[in-house]
């Protein structure tokens, strides 16, 4: 069955309704809608995805210079992603065009920062527990501690990888949080010499780590091949930046997208003509827009970017190791095109490998001690900066005026490009998981653990104390609620209270 | 840990640019202007963050007594003082991580009881982007930071408070 055709049912007045929400483990708020039929068949699946509103307005109207800075408040798990995008797009307004060797390797080094601790955050705080206690596994441990207990080295090790590359940030950038070193024509700091000698010495038991997180995902693929090889598959195009000779090129490079099948669409396309590739269309039922290819159309034309687009748009990596888990994962997989969600776990932990290798080139690099920081040239009213940030491609596209304040926004982030893609996944996950089945908690999780592959950021959104339960409402074709299962923050699971509000088709 | 860790730690978390979200940051903000003026140099560290995260566990080591301040949802008075212990629960099933689990993170790791956590939890209603904290919870915030400045000069004030 085609997963696209589950997006609306032909019949949705007769169909019972499972709400999740928010889904757990994922930033933000999201919510899955799964509308079954009488036998419990899955006739409509949708990821909601209700935030990402006002983001434009934030930025619009305010001085240039401060908006490297004011968009990092956008994420709070990617903030120097969105740093880097708008000083890269400002690079242009103030025609630094390139920037100085020094500012281009010390950003360079701040962005590989982020990639490993991102990266190292999401797979042994969010994704390692499904991946060593299974998927189905009791709830109870399919969490960091649990992973703590079981596997304290492992857990320790993804603690100090995350905290490595939270202080490469802090070096570059000048805090640990909100950080200034970039901004628009350069970086204002350098990497101090008490910095460097720390972070260089640290670089040997990182390479070892990273090493091994790569070598544990490929045990488990091996362990479970029809798992790791199946589960989630959508089929799609991959797009992400690349180097001007092929090469994986996460901070600067071109656009490439090649089909499903891997046969190269296009390739080469500066960064600054990215409209001339891709739309954005609207759904009625949600908030967020979906990215399409325009040479393939709105309907057929969704694509993925992230990790596993990455790794398979490249032609190679330029660090030898992190080359030779790449050639592995293509070997392993016959050299066929992977599309499945967990596959994005092996994706990324090759990237947080190469990461720390291009980390501890640029720490030998004198470049980042010293050398011009700042460069200028003739004024432009738009620019664009495109990133590949840890969760995928991320476009920020600014028009300034002579008056020196943001007049017109655009920013296309990875999860809004990946948000077909996460629906057709977790539409693959209901059909194989969920089909003329009992609903229980793990069959939910699968639906879980295929949107957290994705890594995505749903909402931005805030963190406060209480905020974050796990609710499920089941209603019937009426709409009457049949049954309301919420999990509070302390992990208690109560049945019955408030329930969701119907959620139009 | 060197010798030089501050005793005290003040650790709040937030988004600053999300209305109430920013209680946390501006909690910590504005006790570390009291606590230049309250304490000896090098009594208090003073740290904000967009969330908590698995790595604060490890600015938890060699303290004596920590305060954990976060806005908070569905709260009737101003604000609310509790003593985490060290626990599992659902809340790191999320990018945020509870503060209980915090503390289990932090006894995995260092293989011994966290230091004593206070846990303050400030009143806050509105988080939309570009928003500022609303006046409800700025006069909210001032009576949690009134009440801070006795944690900071009291230490015996975590050890009672938990009876």
């Amino acid at each position: 069955m085609n997963t696209t055709s589950l997006e609306t049912a032909s019949n949705p007045e007769g169909l019972r309704r499972i709400v999740i929400d928010p889904v757990s483990r994922v930033e933000g708020h999201g919510k899955v809608t799964i509308l079954l039929d009488e036998m419990q068949r899955v006739q409509q699946v949708r990821l909601h995805i209700v935030e990402f509103r006002g983001f434009e307005k934030f930025i619009e109207g305010r001085p240039y210079w401060e908006v490297p800075v004011m968009v990092q408040r956008l994420c709070g798990i990617c903030p120097v992603s969105h740093h880097l995008a708008a000083s890269k797009a400002l690079d242009r307004v103030v025609g630094a065009m390139p920037v100085t060797v020094s500012a281009d390797k010390l950003r360079r080094l701040m962005h590989y920062g982020q990639i490993v601790q991102s990266h190292a955050l999401h797979f042994f705080h969010l994704a390692s527990p499904d991946l060593l206690f299974g998927l189905g596994a009791e709830r109870d441990r399919r969490n960091i501690v649990g992973v703590a207990e079981a596997y304290p080295d492992t857990a320790r090790q993804g603690i100090l990888l995350r905290k490595f590359g939270q202080e490469i940030i802090r070096a570059t950038s000048g805090k640990r949080v909100h950080g200034t070193g970039s901004v628009p024509g350069g970086m204002n700091r350098v990497v101090s010499a008490e910095d460097h000698a720390m972070l260089r010495a640290e670089v040997p038991q990182m390479l070892t780590w990273a090493q091994g997180a790569v070598d544990l995902v490929r045990r488990l693929h091996e362990q479970n091949p029809a798992l790791y090889e199946g589960f989630a598959s959508s089929p799609a195009p991959m797009m992400s930046l690349v180097g001007r000779d092929g090469a994986m090129e996460l901070y600067d490079g071109v656009l490439r997208i090649r089909d499903a099948n891997g046969a190269m669409v296009v390739d080469g396309v500066e960064d600054q003509r990215y409209r001339e590739l891709i739309d954005e269309a609207v759904k009625p039922w949600t908030y967020m827009k979906f990215p399409y290819l325009r040479s393939m159309g709105a309907e057929a034309g969704w694509y993925r970017v992230g990790p596993l687009a990455r790794l398979q748009n490249c032609d190679f990596i330029p660090t030898p190791r992190a080359e030779a888990q790449r050639r592995a994962f293509i070997d392993v997989h016959g050299g066929k095109v992977v599309h499945a969600a967990l596959a994005f776990h092996w994706a990324r932990m090759i990237e947080v490998l190469h990461g720390v290798e291009v980390i501890a080139d640029l720490l030998d690099d004198p470049d980042i001690l010293g050398g011009a920081l700042m460069a200028s040239g003739p004024r432009q009213a738009q620019g664009v900066g495109i990133i590949e940030a840890p969760r995928g491609t991320l476009i920020h596209d600014y028009t300034v005026g002579e008056d020196d304040l943001v007049s017109r926004c655009n920013l296309i982030v990875a999860t809004t490009h990946n948000n077909q893609a996460m629906n057709e996944a977790v539409r693959s996950v209901a059909l194989q998981y969920l089909d003329g089945q009992t609903i229980t908690e793990p069959l939910l999780n699968h639906i879980e653990v295929a949107i957290r592959a994705y890594d995505p950021c749903l909402s931005c959104a805030t963190h406060a104390l209480g905020q974050m339960p796990l609710a499920v409402t089941l209603r019937d074709a009426t709409g009457a609620v049949i049954d309301h299962v919420q999990r509070s923050s302390s992990g208690e699971t109560v049945r019955g209270g408030r329930p969701h509000p119907v959620v139009q088709p | 840990m060197s010798a030089a860790v501050a005793p005290l730690l003040v650790l709040g978390w937030g988004n600053p640019s999300r209305g109430d979200d920013a209680l946390g940051p501006l909690f910590v903000e504005r006790l570390m202007q009291h606590a230049q003026d309250a304490l000896p140099p090098g009594s208090v560290e003073c740290l904000t963050d967009f969330q908590l995260q698995i790595e604060h566990a490890l600015d938890l080591v060699g303290r004596k007594r920590v305060l954990l301040v976060d806005a908070s949802v569905g709260l009737e008075a101003p604000f609310v003082i509790s003593h985490p212990r060290a626990a599992r629960d659902a809340s790191f099933s999320t990018h945020a991580l509870a503060p209980a689990a915090l503390l289990q993170v932090y006894t995995e790791l260092q293989r011994e009881d966290p230091p004593p956590c206070t846990l303050l939890a400030i009143r806050a209603d509105q988080f939309e982007l570009g928003e500022a904290p609303g006046g409800q919870a700025l006069a909210d915030l001032a009576l949690a930071l009134a009440w801070a400045q006795d944690w900071l000069l009291t230490p015996q004030l975590c050890e009672r408070e938990a009876l």
